[in-house]
């Protein structure tokens, strides 16, 4: 595992750092699961889009020259060596350029659906599809009415077989921390499935 | 009336309107982390420059000193590669995205993970 680096007379170790995205629909609980396993108060960070990046046509709008996006971001500690860092995906499709930026590396994504508006986590189902991001998909069940079993949720989102569904209350640190095992134990089993096949 | 002005400086100014960091961009989760004591410098340095090498001493991530410095990130990558071109900062990637994840490491999550 090289996973220890130092740096300096002061011999700090300098530690590695994985991402996980906590992706899915507008309200779901994204950075209430973000809020519940981090070991930090969760942070916030900017990006703040500019005609440099060409995302918007701003012709009629000259005078809005740039948008702020925020992230929410948390961390865990695993080790002095190991950080793993939690990113709510901004919600907005326009912003997937960020996505794309997030998931540059990451170990995987949890998408997070309702299942009273399962649609709205269709288009990151799609984008972690598209670009062979492991995920795992986690109902939120804060609200205790319309529940659904994991299987029909993975049959009505059309989910490739394997891919884990579970339940969970995103507020619960125990339940949440138990997702990300999951979608951890998810991508070991795809990596091992990977190297042997 | 005074938000609705927007901020007092504009974001870019900052960074002269550059927007992209100089000697390539990196990772959000790479770790910084200051490598001598900026006065021995004969660069010009903003306030924002002292202010990210004194919160590098010990290794933090991009994101989290963006955070903590209430800088966006496209600004904070900017002065990043100037620190990094003067050579007062050091960049730690995180493991190439190509690269699969060491079983190893991902065993050491999920152990972490179970005791927290």
């Amino acid at each position: 595992m090289d996973s220890v680096r130092s740096d300096r007379a002061s011999g700090s170790r300098i530690p590695v750092a994985l991402k996980i995205l906590i992706a899915g629909g507008f309200g779901v609980g994204k950075t209430t699961m973000v809020g519940s396993v981090s070991e930090i108060r969760p942070l916030q960070t900017e990006e703040i889009l500019t005609g440099a990046e060409g995302a918007d046509d701003v012709s009629g709008v000259e005078g809005k020259t740039t948008t702020t996006v925020t992230m929410d971001f948390g961390r865990i500690t695993i080790t002095e060596d190991l950080q793993l860092y939690l990113f709510g995906t901004p919600g907005q499709d326009r912003f997937w350029f960020l996505w794309d930026e997030l998931s540059q590396g990451a170990l995987g994504a949890v998408v997070l659906a309702d299942t009273r508006r399962l649609a709205d986590c269709f288009p990151s189902i799609d984008y972690f599809e598209q670009r062979g991001t492991p995920f795992v998909v986690a109902v939120n069940t804060f609200d205790a009415e319309n529940r659904f079993g994991p299987d029909a949720v993975a049959r009505a989102l059309d989910l490739d077989p394997g891919v884990p569904v579970v339940s969970f209350d995103a507020r619960d640190q125990v339940a949440a921390r138990n997702v990300l095992i999951e979608l951890v134990e998810y991508v070991a089993r795809r990596q091992y499935a990977g190297a042997s096949a | 009336m005074d938000q609705d002005a927007g901020p007092v400086v504009r974001p870019y100014a900052m960074t002269q309107g550059r927007v992209a960091p100089s000697g390539g961009d990196f990772d959000l989760v790479a770790f910084v982390v200051a490598t001598v004591p900026d006065l021995a410098s004969g660069i010009q340095l903003q306030p924002e420059h002292h202010a990210i090498v004194a919160a590098a001493w010990e290794p933090i991530s991009v994101v989290e000193l963006a955070s903590h410095l209430d800088l966006s990130i496209g600004v904070i990558r900017v002065l990043l590669g100037d620190l990094r071109s003067a050579g007062l900062i050091s960049l730690y990637e995180p493991p190439a995205a190509t690269q699969p994840h060491d079983v190893d490491v991902l065993k050491a999550v999920v152990n972490g993970l179970r005791a927290l």
